[in-house]
């Protein structure tokens, strides 16, 4: 296998450096890819959609279509991995371990045995798991300034570099933060499966569903500037308010997508301690 | 409503994709009619759209508003129309057919599956109707992922397979990605019919050759072209019943389409055959696929992997004769992707009613078939004999262009293996039969002369119905066969192939 | 020799990305073991962003964000010299996600995997299957 995986590499690479030789040099300005399609996006779209940053212009308005499925494709994944992972089948251990978590001491409760209620024991799913009060407290402090901060790039995505994507992403890893740093269990408690999933489908819906009001409404699928009747602008601002629309679509379908991903597979579909 | 057909066929599964997912949460009865009713739309929309084309010709949707090059545009001409119309079909079939084994096979998660099911028929979909290079791209990407979660679902070496199939799946499609990135960087469009325009003054151009080379063979690889097909059969057999009859008509056929499409629209057949003059080493490359899923299919003792070395030989029928250079080889490359697709799902149907009711399709799990099940069987047969190409089923046809093709073209070694083909197909064909029609021995020991023949367990009404359609469209595409040529195909090529 | 080192120097970009991906391609086929596979389909990935990325950039131009974006009401001309080209970072923003999706499923399958066989190395589940 090595030797042909070397042959494969090293006859791809050749043919790929045969073909580099035609290339514009790095960085050339007079490069088709620069002179055809890109002088119109970066003259016109001020104009035309009301947005300084390209970028976002381009992904969500030019190339929405793409952007679209390429929310599906994430969700698609989270629903692979949710199927393919996910057993609903509980296995109960013989005993239970708990955690007093001020002085850490582990308890070991037989089946059928009880717990005195109290909320200062955390169910662990070992006999020993690592448990840092530094590591917990300072995430526990960083998690709302963190999704502050997505929410900023979700927002400010039209006039700095971000977006849904980016945000979303952010978004996600906070909750990720919170299930590394404390326990899976925490953080589903926080942000439980079934609201996870469902509101990936209500992002990508919001994506969709924005575009089929647009085929409603008269005009083509993902054409926001029909939107203008119903947002009370003119058309080429609805197209920007259309952009933040989809863009927090897009936010909510990869924050949960990302989350949706990491327990299913940091748990092994078991959703139970994790890592 | 009928201007907005071309946006229908995709957003219609997407949305109810959505919707089921939700479902799924909420009634888990609700997922099977929103499925049946998406795909019921899509298939109602794409065979409305062809109607409109054979009437109006071109058709371009321009999403979101903007002209081509800028924005994304579909593209529906006679090709697509006629793709788009038979995807549709086998996927709602599929969808009816396959209801009974889904609940059997995985109840508890019957929401994510129907998701992932419209969710790939979508992608399928929207594969053949875009007019966007990279476009393509997403939604090529989009059927993969959710088909490694659909293959991947199946018992045994399910995950491994669908595993490896990621690995070589991802190789593809990044190929193809990288083809696109090369067509970017030396026209500066991603719009196919745009690209095509401005091609011609770069067809000396090592950049684009190589574009062309890297773009074939990643889709050669999805499509498991010999000798890149290593993936296909574990991942096609191991699936489960409803997920292999959904992938196994449909994949192979739409990188087919793909892969005209680059020759066709992209690269135009003035490059792709006068230019670079690689024709001829592949339609030897395909002769030897050929001969290679016909010798391969002989050794197999399980029915289900025994077909999916069948569909390696189809491929290499279909990208031959689309190779093949002229116009009579390309009516049998696209009307051969049209049947293979209803062939494929003939058989494959007929194979998951077995499943379901014998629980195995290996050899000696058929004996008695016959008697226990004579209208699935029946069924098989008219798939089979189309399959091996008897008139007036409608492989016969597609096979019939495919070789006068290969007599026009003087590549007899092209016509050998058609023909060699059909023979190994008749020899695997009649060993099932053959296993099928006789009981099984060891049953009878204890009996004596008593033989009680194993009464009939016929496969659930809801299976059998949409198998006897597709039994019916095979006859009736077959006599039709001289309509389609003259109305979709004759203007689906271009006219500057002869 | 001087022309040679000028073509190098001036296409570096392309040099650098088709290194990688052979690296990528390579672990893809040869490695054993299979999450080093999924690590060397990411490589594979991760060359083709960076060639698409470098298509983008232009001498002498800054990010593609326009600068008094709102107030200017139109009179401020813009030039496309001045921006780099929008377009390859809006398809490589599609591309990473398909990226992080497919990592995603892979390790999905590659966990499926381990905990049918209890071993992520090809050869030792091969000659498990075959025992079968």
């Amino acid at each position: 296998m090595k030797i042909i995986g070397l042959i494969v590499a090293i006859l791809v690479g050749a043919l790929l450096v045969y073909a580099a030789a035609d290339f514009p040099a790095w960085s050339d300005p007079a490069s088709p890819a620069s002179t055809y399609l890109s002088p119109h996006f970066i003259e016109k779209t001020m104009e035309e959609t009301s947005v300084p940053n390209i970028v976002t212009a381009v992904l969500a308005d030019y190339r929405g279509f793409d952007t679209m499925f390429e929310t599906t494709v994430i969700f698609s994944a989270g629903m692979a991995v949710f199927l393919l992972l996910r057993t609903f089948r509980r296995e109960e251990p013989e005993a239970r371990h708990y955690r007093h978590v001020l002085t850490g001491v582990t308890l070991r409760v037989k089946e059928g045995g009880e717990l005195p209620p109290s909320d200062d024991f955390e169910r662990i799913d070992s006999l020993w798991t690592p448990h840092d009060l530094i590591i917990k407290t300072v995430c526990r402090l960083l998690i709302p300034f963190i999704q502050l901060f997505a929410l900023y790039v979700i927002a400010h995505g039209h006039h700095s570099p971000g977006g849904g994507f980016q945000g979303g992403v952010i978004l996600g890893a906070s909750i990720i933060l919170l299930a590394i740093s404390q326990d899976l269990r925490t953080a589903v408690k926080r942000m439980a499966e079934k609201l996870d999933a469902l509101l990936c489908s209500v992002g990508v819906l919001i994506y969709a569903g924005t575009g089929a009001l647009c085929l409603l409404l008269g005009l083509n699928f993902l054409d926001y500037s029909a939107l203008a009747s119903v947002l009370h602008v003119d058309s080429i601002m609805a197209r920007s308010h259309g952009i933040l629309i989809v863009e927090i679509g897009v936010g909510i379908a990869v924050m949960c997508t990302m989350i949706w991903i990491y327990n299913n597979v940091s748990s092994g579909g078991k959703y139970n301690q994790g890592l | 409503m009928s201007l907005q057909y071309p946006a229908l066929i995709v957003v219609v599964p997407l949305l109810s994709a959505l919707v089921i997912s939700i479902a799924g949460w909420v009634n888990k009865r609700w997922c099977f009619p929103i499925t049946v009713a998406a795909l019921a739309v899509a298939a109602y929309s794409s065979v409305g759209l062809l109607f409109r084309v054979l009437d109006e010709g071109v058709i371009v949707y321009k999403l979101g508003g903007w002209d081509p090059p800028m924005g994304i545009a579909y593209y529906v001409d006679h090709l697509n129309g006629l793709v788009l119309a038979v995807v549709s079909i086998v996927a709602l079939l599929n969808a009816i057919a396959s209801k009974k084994s889904i609940e059997q096979e995985f109840p508890e998660k019957i929401g994510p599956f129907y998701t992932l099911y419209v969710l790939m028929v979508t992608g399928l979909l929207g594969i053949v109707v875009t007019g966007d290079a990279f476009n393509l791209y997403v939604l090529l990407e989009i059927a993969a992922l959710t088909g490694y979660g659909l293959i991947a679902m199946g018992g045994g070496r399910g995950p491994l397979s669908a595993l490896n199939y990621l690995y070589m799946g991802t190789i593809g499609a990044c190929f193809y990605l990288l083809g696109v990135g090369y067509l970017y960087i030396m026209t500066g469009s991603l719009n196919m019919v745009d690209i095509a325009g401005i091609l011609p003054d770069l067809y000396q151009s090592k950049a684009v050759m190589a574009a062309f080379i890297i773009c074939m063979v990643g889709v050669w690889i999805k499509m498991a072209f010999f000798p890149l097909h290593a993936w296909l059969p574990n991942a096609y057999t191991h699936a489960p019943s409803a997920s292999s009859s959904l992938i196994a008509p449909l994949v192979t056929k739409v990188m087919i389409y793909v892969m005209i499409r680059l020759i066709l629209t992209i690269f135009t057949p003035e490059f792709s055959f006068n230019i670079l003059a690689v024709s001829k080493p592949i339609v030897w490359l395909s002769v030897i696929a050929i001969f290679m899923g016909a010798i391969l299919a002989l050794k197999e003792r399980n029915l289900k992997k025994m077909l999916t070395y069948i569909i390696i030989a189809e491929v290499g029928y279909m990208v031959g004769g689309a190779w093949l250079g002229n116009r009579v080889g390309m009516t049998g490359a696209i009307l051969h992707i049209a049947n293979d697709a209803l062939m494929t799902l003939c058989v494959f149907l007929a194979v998951g009613n077995i499943v379901y009711k014998v629980k195995g399709a290996e050899f000696e799990d058929l004996q008695g078939l016959f008697r226990k099940m004579p209208f699935t069987m029946g069924a098989f047969i008219i798939g089979a004999i189309s399959m091996i190409g008897v008139p007036p089923t409608c492989g016969f046809f597609s096979k019939w262009y495919l070789i006068s093709g290969a007599i026009q073209a003087g590549h007899y070694g092209f016509m050998v293996a058609l023909l060699f083909s059909s023979l190994v197909n008749v020899v695997l064909f009649f060993r099932v039969f053959e296993i099928c029609f006789y009981e099984p021995f060891s049953d009878h020991h204890g009996h004596g002369h008593d033989r009680h023949p194993e009464p009939m367990d016929e496969a659930p009404v809801t299976m059998l119905v949409p198998l006897f359609i597709v039994a019916a469209i095979l006859v009736l595409v077959g006599l039709y066969t001289g309509d389609i040529v003259n109305h979709i195909i004759e203007f689906a090529i271009p006219k500057g192939l002869v | 020799m001087a022309d040679l080192i000028s073509i190098i120097v001036a296409k570096y970009n392309y040099w650098i990305y088709i290194t990688l991906m052979m690296i990528g391609l390579y672990a893809m086929i040869a490695k054993n073991n299979l999450v080093k596979k999924i690590v060397g389909m990411n490589i594979f990935q991760t060359a083709i962003i960076l060639f698409y990325v470098s298509i983008g950039v232009k001498k002498g131009a800054t990010i593609p964000i326009l600068e008094h974006g709102h107030g200017g009401h139109g009179h401020h001309v813009v030039h496309a010299a001045d921006y780099v080209n929008p377009l390859p970072h809006v398809l490589m923003l599609t591309a990473i996600v398909v990226g992080v999706a497919t990592l995603g499923v892979a390790l999905a399958l590659a966990i499926r995997v381990y905990n049918q066989y209890n071993t992520l190395e090809e050869d030792e589940i091969l000659a498990q299957i075959r025992e079968e």
